[in-house]
């Protein structure tokens, strides 16, 4: 059975949808959701996820989906050599996500990214501050409605 | 009397000779044992993936060079093939050979700075020069195929730019023994050395656990003994093909991944001559049976309408258009219009091509993947180096992550640091073989 069947049996309500294009497997799961599907992939010894390779997000500002942020979740098996992509759909209004840095520690670190780039939040994060950008800085780059070649302020010692 | 401890703070970086690349770390110190250390990132953030979402896919290249500017030539890689997966479309056997003996070779200079870097920091600097010029020759291969040096630009949605050079085997055959010269010189120098060793053996350790916990790929786990390598793992191009070796390492500390990278040199240059041999021919002869014409004379007569025999005419091209050639175009290029520039004669000789060269660099036509998403992981120097596309059926890109392998170890480097010497931080850091450009994108 594969880790797509198998989450999907667990899991019949809390999946919204999945796909496998250019097999890759996805799954798009509901947000409040996503700690305990974590966790179900993390200790299912079937699947064995063990390692959470990355993290990130997507804006489909101009695509025009609805909710706006997708944050993507790329986990893989080392023991089971599988990957799987959870997507879970974040709203504009409330961006905010439960965190996974205490699962993966990985997580810690492209979480303060997402938070950098994209202003999504996550709940639960031990130390979430901007990580490629400084503390001055205005916005969140990796908005669409950022405009590419918008300046910032100069920042110095006062 | 009691005496009184404090921990001092020291800041390393962001501007110091032994943080090759910008990067600032705040060590805590109690007298020189390190008892914690926090990383600051992000010095040379470049904006790379915002960048992308600016520009068609073709010209997200010249910016993958810029991430990993030590290997620039995986990056090309990857992200080829990330949007040839987007895409569905397979390259030309020849195609896949090239890329493979490309990367292979990036991935033995990048290497090569990395331990000759290292060695420096802990006073060879005679192990340093030594890989440094093995890596100049390296890229004079490099050099001799791409046009260039570090922005290589080299790989083509669909391909790659040209093809091997004539009598390229012969000089690559001798660099390689060259190389594995100054590798066994190296090994003299290094190895048994006494300072070296001290300084290497039982410093920066990290466990198995704590390497996938934290997400770490390449080198840098394989050190600790988990045998993973994407090119093993899910192979791509030719390596399932290919007779390789994963070296692996007992207990993560800096001198096993000494040990790992100089086997991994090994076996790459074992990799290279094993394409060799199996790549299918398509060579390029230097025989201009045809009238030979330059490129501009082409051109005019092509605007007079004189387009008679034409196509037969041999054209003389500058050298770094060579891939665009007509005759041995079908070799390293697939056969899709829709992604393919067309061959520079024919471009400048009828109309059609004329059009679907135009049709491919104009914005707002391009190349353009149906809507979805990809995520391609390829072994980089470093580790997994993967790239998510997201198309939305336009011909720019909606989102291009490049998931780089310097991060997850940069993330780790505190849980390596902490018990050590402060001596220590400079042979752990080297050995990360922190690359701030794939870093901090």
């Amino acid at each position: 059975m594969s880790s797509l069947q198998m989450i999907q049996e667990q899991f019949p309500q809390e999946i919204l949808s999945t796909h496998s294009f250019r097999g890759d497997d996805t799954v798009i799961i509901k947000p409040e959701n996503l700690r305990v599907i974590a966790q179900f992939l993390k200790e299912t010894p079937d699947l064995d996820f063990n390692f959470l390779m990355d993290v990130t997000a997507v804006d489909y500002l101009q695509a025009g989906k609805k909710p706006r942020f997708e944050v993507v979740y790329h986990f893989y098996s080392l023991k089971g050599n599988h990957r799987l992509r959870v997507k879970v759909p974040v709203e504009e209004k409330t961006p905010e996500v439960d965190t996974l840095s205490d699962f993966w520690p990985s997580a810690n670190w492209y979480e303060r990214e997402i938070w950098d780039m994209f202003g999504i939040k996550f709940k639960g994060h031990p130390n979430l501050k901007r990580i490629l950008m400084y503390e001055e800085f205005k916005g969140h780059p990796l908005r669409k409605d950022y405009p590419f070649d918008k300046r910032q302020p100069l920042v110095g010692p006062e | 009397m009691t005496t009184e401890t404090r921990s001092m703070l020291l800041n390393v970086g962001p501007s110091h000779p032994a943080m090759h690349g910008v990067i600032r770390m705040i060590v805590e110190l109690e007298g020189e044992r390190i008892k914690g250390a926090d990383v600051e990132i992000g010095y040379l953030h470049r904006a790379f993936e915002k960048m992308c979402e600016t520009v068609m896919y073709a010209q997200c290249f010249p910016y993958t060079d810029r991430l990993n500017y030590v290997s620039p030539l995986i990056n090309n890689v990857g992200f080829a093939l990330a949007v040839e997966k987007l895409l569905g479309i397979d390259i030309p056997e020849r195609a896949k050979y090239i890329r493979v003996i490309m990367s292979e070779i990036s991935r033995v200079t990048d290497h090569l700075t990395c331990v000759g870097a290292t060695a420096m920091e802990l006073g060879a600097m005679t192990v340093f020069l030594y890989m440094i010029k093995a890596r100049e020759l390296l890229w004079e291969l490099v050099e001799e195929i791409t046009g260039a040096r570090l922005t290589i630009s080299y790989v083509r949605i669909g391909g790659v730019k040209a093809d091997l050079t004539e009598g390229f085997q012969e000089r690559a055959a001798k660099k390689i023994a060259e190389t594995r010269k100054v590798l066994i010189e190296t090994d003299d120098l290094l190895t048994r050395n006494r300072i070296f060793f001290d300084r290497m053996k039982g410093t920066g350790n990290i466990s198995a656990q704590d390497a996938i916990a934290y997400g770490i790929t390449g080198p840098f786990l394989r050190s600790t003994g988990v045998a993973y390598d994407v090119r093993k793992a899910n192979p791509y191009l030719v390596y399932d093909r290919l007779d390789f070796e994963v070296p692996t390492g007992t207990t993560g500390d800096n001198l096993d991944r000494y040990f790992v990278r100089m086997e991994e040199m090994e076996q790459s240059l074992r990799i290279i001559e094993q394409c060799f041999e199996q790549i299918p021919p398509g060579e390029i002869q230097a025989e201009l049976s045809a009238h030979v014409i330059p490129a501009a004379e082409m051109v005019d007569k092509a605007k007079m309408g004189q387009t008679e025999r034409l196509l037969e005419e041999q054209v003389d091209l500058d050298p770094t258009l060579q891939g665009g050639t007509k005759k041995y175009h079908k070799d390293i290029n697939a056969p899709e219009r829709k992604v393919v520039l067309p061959p520079k004669e024919e471009t400048y000789s009828n109309i059609e091509s004329l059009m679907n060269h135009f049709k491919l660099v104009m914005y707002g036509h391009g190349i353009k993947p149906p809507v979805g998403e990809v995520y391609f992981p390829v072994e980089g120097a470093n580790g997994e180096l993967g790239f998510y596309i997201v198309s939305d059926g336009t011909d720019l890109p909606c989102r291009v992550r490049v998931h780089p392998p310097c991060f997850p170890i940069m993330a780790a480097l505190p849980k390596c640091l902490i018990g050590d010497m402060m001596a220590d931080v400079i042979p752990t850091f080297g050995s990360v073989n922190m690359i701030a450009g794939e870093l901090d994108r």
